[in-house]
């Protein structure tokens, strides 16, 4: 069977993909999508080998590591270049590389026209490599070695159409509010090492009892500054809606189903310190329950498809943020979350690329209707992931989306009914902005512009959205079969504590359904029962025009920071070239002037300078007669 | 007799001398205020030596006329030299250098 | 072969060059070419048989030179001169590969131009070798001669102005520290035998007053700040960074520069340890301005060279905030950020020339769409870029990290303020790839050529290097870490321990 040893070919294999792609250049153009998609796939089949090694090793011997090299020493800061697979590590392992590998095949066909498809390749294994090592770091810099490289990759992806301004403004955007995040997790690992001598997670986890809790508040709040920036979380979440710019494939794959839910990763991974410090905690819990709900807000405004889709993504981590930020109880349901949350929001995304396909990338959704006979196929796969999103028993967004409400209702105490009331009003709207989607694309009369023949999208692409539409109908009742996943992760989480169950669990699934069919039927009877217009209304109410233009954060940024960002530089900008250069040239200036100054006594006149050396013998003379009286 | 005063008279020498050098303009005349300031040195010399009964100040004296005779030759062939190029032997009109 | 003898290789190149016939340009440039390399190797074999183990000062030579003044020939290194000696001497063949014609067509000859580099060469590899404070200082001061006519003959624009400037700042920097240099000197003799050996010198501080040492220090200081540059003493750089050819930027910012930051170690740390600790609070805020201030000032930046020079004030900002952190971790980091600065530098530059070179200006808003006109050369600056904005798995990063962490541990608010440094360097690296390398073609620019064989050859070992050391600086971290170690312990200092329960 597999061993530890072989770990590193997980990364190594996309790793060297992209490199070679890259080098080959345009030579590699016939065959460089068959190859990156072979090495995604290599990365699978080993991940799931070590799936099965794990399974069959007993409960304690399942974590292994690899340890590669010492990366960097300095002192006593010691990090090795070392690899970690246990059974969080693992999900991720193969919901990357599996749902990669899936979206690799999909872009062969949907990148088909594209001229610089092997870079997109390239870029697209760059991304699986990264996000491999994103979670199979053993300690938090190896981890921030994957957290830039993804964001790289996606700033390379969000930005591969670049020649259109607003693209690369996008990704430039995106790169850089990560980077804020980015900050949040340096200084989280420098307190790490400050305190604790440390920065891999067992250290830190052995270390976290005898550390104080305001230091390990500090170290939870930055690292929630870090997961914010990666998962979109307020307020950092502007970035996502603007990086739908990128091809589709890469919205399904970095921006639903892998790296946006690098933050959900890096606190469910941090477990140890955010249970020992509940002030972080709380403000975890916090920043997921405002950013549920204004990405569901969000959602219900925009007619783009992919930015509804986004803004969704953005409000379905908010609920798995809300569960990681529950403690043990929360942690393994914000992992299944983002499982299923894989499954049918990539499958969406694949669905709405195929919809854009027939469409000539139109993304207009008012521009749609009635496609549901056009594209069967696509509207059967988005159809089984809409139900899965929005809750609908036995489909796998139903489980997962159900325990995490009810975990928040039983989270204790008003904290309990507000965080619940929260996610229900979400299922609520979820239910409303998915439906909206739903009945805007494939029912109704068709809108579409002139010269529009849609037509269903070639097998390479539909395949892998059947299969990801087979994992959002069964993901959930596998995983919750038995408590599978609890189970599998339970070794890696402090105990559940004991609490009263405020509400039993079958009056939240009541209350959940409920939810979905309130948020339904107000769908229904404002988009499937009346005529929609292809034109954009401008007779809405302020908050739809709010939320149209999500919720004004750009405009919040723009007057918080990049306003006075600009205002700065220029005024740096002036300082240096006025005052500190300035100060400069007016020494020069002032001794050049002196010189002129001084010039003048230089007349030429011989008895002038005969006066002037008589002059300075007195005053010579008279100085010495002081010196000496 | 006062020895004292002899010093008197060569100061008043050499500060007719260096008055003459600032404020006239004749190049011969400047040039005569500066043998009167050497000659008033020379005063001053002899006269310091014979207040200290030796005869080093009157020795300089010699060497100060030798000096102020080659300095005659030099300075006047200048003046020539001057004059012949500009017709004039005012010094003001020799300011060249502060150019 | 002896450091005396690798030192004096580059002025035997340079001699040969100049009996060469001036119209066998090509040759010329060969020959300089040849011995930079040779210089090059023979570091590198000299290199492996340092003792890592050991933190003296290495391969040491001393003759004396003008005795009654105790003045020797005397040179040796530890692991950080020995890392920039590698730099220095391992950039200077790029420098000539990357900028093959710009010796043509300045104010000297083709053969002064590689001459002066030479020249340069060795006084580089003597300044970081030297041991005798009075021989340093002859570098210190000898390297800008050629420099200057380096600017003044070979740049472009405002050339003499810039050269002028910069030599005019460095001088009075010089002048400062000859006068502490005297003191020094006199000093030495007040305890017994007049020395300029750095070991003995560095025992005299016991003996001196605080008034005395402070002012001291501030002499080395000032003249090394502005050589680094520090804020308030960095105008200098952009003028002349923007005026002098790509590869004479190379040579002021990747190697000359580095002279500032090395003396604040060598000479400002060790001979002075009471006064740095004086002044430490003073500079770690300097250090914090010039990250920001030079950050700032990159992203207003509108020409391509001033944006490479303010990211080099930014980024000195680091290393002098390490130096004086005072930890292990810092100080080897700083060290690091020396060597790794040098070639992200050097990259930045020799692609900016190249698009200069083609474009005919240096304005980034001139450039737009390179990526798909020009990949490799697009992707060369980028991936420069990127390691000049820190990115994990590029060299820079591991040094940047190293400051960061070993200065929180000491000072935890400064390294606080110091990350901010990390979104001000995405903002100034990614705006102007955004305006150069994105977007839509720039009328003007469709027939630009991408790279040819001889600048992918000078720009693909500098690029490795980036990668290589950004996964494994172990060997690096090897040589530099005694030495680290061995400064801070001697500055009185020990590595704060984990606190275990203190906060923020």
């Amino acid at each position: 069977m597999v061993t530890s040893s072989s770990l590193v070919y997980l990364i190594g294999l996309p790793l060297f993909g992209a490199v070679f792609l890259l080098l080959m250049g345009r030579k590699a153009d016939k065959w460089g999508h068959l190859f990156a998609t072979a090495m995604s796939a290599g990365s699978f089949v080993l991940g799931l080998l070590h799936f099965f090694a794990m399974t069959n090793r007993s409960e304690e011997e399942r974590p292994i590591t690899q340890t590669l090299f010492t990366w960097i020493e300095a002192g006593d800061f010691k990090v090795d270049a070392a690899l970690l697979l246990d059974q969080l590590s693992i999900c991720f392992v193969l919901l990357i590389s599996g749902v990669g590998t899936l979206i690799h095949i999909y872009s062969i066909s949907y990148m088909s026209h594209d001229e610089n498809r092997r870079r997109f390749f390239a870029y697209l294994n760059l991304f699986v490599a990264s996000m491999l090592l994103l979670v199979l770091g053993n300690s938090y810099l190896n981890l921030y070695v994957g957290w830039e490289g993804v964001g790289l990759a996606s700033y390379l992806l969000i930005g591969f159409w670049n020649q259109k301004p607003a693209y690369a403004t996008a990704s430039k955007k995106a790169f850089v509010m990560n980077r804020v995040g980015d900050m949040g997790l340096t200084i989280a690992i420098m307190i790490a090492f400050a305190t604790m001598g440390t920065v891999s997670f067992d250290g830190v986890k052995e270390a976290v009892d005898r550390v104080g809790t305001p230091t390990l508040t500090a170290m939870g709040i930055m690292l929630l500054v870090a997961a914010a920036g990666k998962s979109a979380q307020f307020p950092l979440q502007a970035w996502l809606g603007d990086a739908m710019a990128g091809p589709t494939p890469v919205s399904a794959l970095i921006h639903a189903a892998t790296m946006v839910t690098a933050g959900v990763y890096l606190i469910v991974r941090s477990n140890f310190v955010f249970d020992a410090a509940p002030t972080a905690q709380l403000l975890v819990v916090i920043v997921g329950a405002i950013t549920l709900i204004f990405g569901a807000i969000i959602g219900m405004a925009k007619d783009d498809i992919k930015k509804a889709l986004a803004a969704s993504t953005m409000s379905q981590i908010g609920y798995m943020i809300v569960a990681a930020g529950l403690g043990p109880a929360g942690y393994a349901f914000a992992i299944m979350h983002l499982l299923t949350h894989g499954f049918f929001k990539a499958g969406m995304f694949l669905g709405a690329g195929s919809v854009m396909h027939g469409m000539n990338d139109e993304v207009n959704m008012r521009k749609y209707g009635g496609l549901r006979k056009m594209m069967p196929i696509t509207f059967a796969t988005f159809g089984l992931g809409y139900l899965a999103i929005i809750g609908v028993p036995p489909f796998a967004g139903f489980y997962s989306k159900d325990e995490i409400i009810a975990t928040a209702f039983n989270s204790g105490g008003a904290q309990g009914i507000i965080l619940g009331s929260v996610t229900l009003l979400g299922a609520v709207i979820t239910a409303f902005y998915m439906t909206r989607v739903m009945v805007l694309t494939f029912s109704g009369k068709p809108r579409w512009d002139d010269g529009v023949h849609p037509h269903e999208s070639p097998a390479l692409m539909w395949l892998p959205m059947a299969l990801l539409a087979i994992g959002s109908v069964t993901a959930g009742y596998l995983f919750t079969q038995g408590e599978a996943l609890v189970h599998w992760l339970s070794p890696l989480f402090a105990k559940k504590g004991e609490y009263d169950e405020l509400m039993p669990h079958s009056v939240v699934t009541v209350l959940a359904i409920t939810a979905v069919i309130i948020g339904v039927t107000a769908a229904l009877m404002k988009y499937q029962f009346k005529s929609v217009d292809s034109v954009v209304p401008t007779d809405v109410s302020l908050a739809t025009r709010l939320a149209r233009n999500d919720l004004g954060q750009d405009v919040v940024n723009e007057a918080l920071f990049m306003r006075p960002g600009q205002a700065l530089t220029e005024g740096i900008v002036a300082i240096d070239e006025r005052v500190v250069d300035g100060a400069v040239r007016g020494i020069g200036a002032m001794t050049v002037g002196s010189g002129a100054t001084l010039r003048r006594t230089q007349s030429g006149y011989v008895r002038s300078y005969a006066a002037l050396i008589l002059l300075g013998a007195l005053v010579l003379l008279a100085g010495i007669w002081v010196v000496t009286q | 007799m006062d020895p004292y005063n002899y010093l008197y008279l060569a100061a008043l020498l050499f500060t007719i001398g260096a008055v003459g050098v600032v404020l006239r303009r004749n190049a011969i005349v400047v040039f005569m205020c500066i043998e009167l300031m050497l000659n008033a040195g020379n005063l001053t010399l002899v006269t310091f030596s014979r207040m200290n009964g030796n005869l080093n100040g009157q020795v300089i004296a010699f060497f100060t006329m030798v000096v102020a005779a080659c300095e005659v030759v030099v300075g006047l062939a200048i003046i020539v030299a001057i004059y012949r190029s500009r017709r004039s032997a005012s010094i003001d009109d020799a300011s060249l250098l502060k150019r | 072969m002896t450091l005396t003898i690798i030192m004096l290789l580059p002025l035997v190149g340079a001699g040969l060059i100049a009996i060469l016939p001036s119209a066998q340009e090509r040759l010329v440039k060969q020959v300089a070419l040849a011995t930079t390399i040779i210089v090059a190797a023979a570091t590198i074999v000299k290199a492996l048989n340092f003792n890592v183990d050991n933190t003296e000062l290495q391969f040491r030579q001393s003759y004396s030179w003008i005795s009654s003044f105790g003045i020797n020939w005397a040179l040796g290194v530890d692991g950080i001169a020995l890392v920039l000696i590698l730099m220095s001497v391992i950039l200077a063949p790029i420098v000539i590969l990357g900028g093959w014609n710009e010796s043509e067509g300045g104010r000297f000859s083709v053969k002064t131009f590689y001459i002066l580099i030479l020249v340069l060469e060795t006084m580089v590899i003597g300044v970081f070798a030297a041991t005798d404070l009075f021989l340093f200082y002859v570098f210190f001061e000898a390297m800008l001669i050629p420099i200057y006519f380096l600017i003044g003959g070979y740049g472009s624009g405002e050339r003499a102005a810039a050269a002028v400037k910069f030599l005019l700042y460095s001088l009075f920097g010089g002048l400062l520290m000859l006068a502490s240099i005297i003191g020094l000197f006199v000093i030495s003799g007040q305890n017994g035998e007049v020395t300029f050996d750095i070991t003995k010198l560095s025992e005299l501080h016991t003996g001196m007053s605080a008034l005395t040492q402070n002012l001291l220090f501030l002499g080395f200081f000032i003249a090394f700040a502005i050589k680094a540059p520090l804020w308030p003493f960095h105008t200098w750089l952009p003028d002349a960074a923007k005026s002098g050819s790509a590869g004479t930027s190379i040579l002021l910012l990747g190697i000359l520069d580095k002279v500032g930051t090395y003396g604040m170690i060598r000479f400002c740390l060790e001979i002075f340890p009471d006064a740095s600790k004086t002044f430490t609070p003073l500079i770690i805020v300097l250090s914090l301005i010039s990250i920001l201030y030079g950050a700032f000032l990159a992203i207003g930046a509108k020409d391509i060279k001033r944006l490479i020079a303010y990211t080099s004030i930014s980024h000195f900002g680091f290393i002098t905030l390490g130096i004086f952190a005072m930890t292990t971790q810092s100080q080897a980091g700083a060290t690091l950020y020396m060597f790794n600065h040098g070639f992200s530098t050097a990259a930045l530059f020799l692609v900016a020339g190249w698009m200069i070179l083609r474009r005919g200006s240096s304005t980034i808003s001139d450039f737009g769409g390179l990526q798909r006109i020009t990949p490799i050369m697009a992707w060369s600056f980028f991936i420069a870029g990127l390691s000049g904005l820190a990115l994990p798995g590029l060299s820079s990063f591991v040094s940047e990290f190293l400051v960061l962490v070993g200065t929180y541990t000491r000072y935890p608010v400064a390294a606080i303020i110091a990350t901010f440094g990390i979104v001000l360097a995405a903002l100034y690296i990614l705006i102007p790839v955004q305006r150069a390398l994105h977007g839509a073609t720039t009328p003007g620019n469709e027939n630009l050529k991408d790279l040819n064989l001889r600048e992918k050859i000078a720009i693909a070992p500098v690029i490795a290097i980036i990668v290589f050391l950004g996964f494994y600086p172990s060997p690096l971290l090897k040589i530099i870490n005694p030495a680290a170690a061995h400064i801070v312990q001697q500055q009185g200092y020990s590595d704060p321990a984990p606190t275990m329960n203190g906060g923020k």
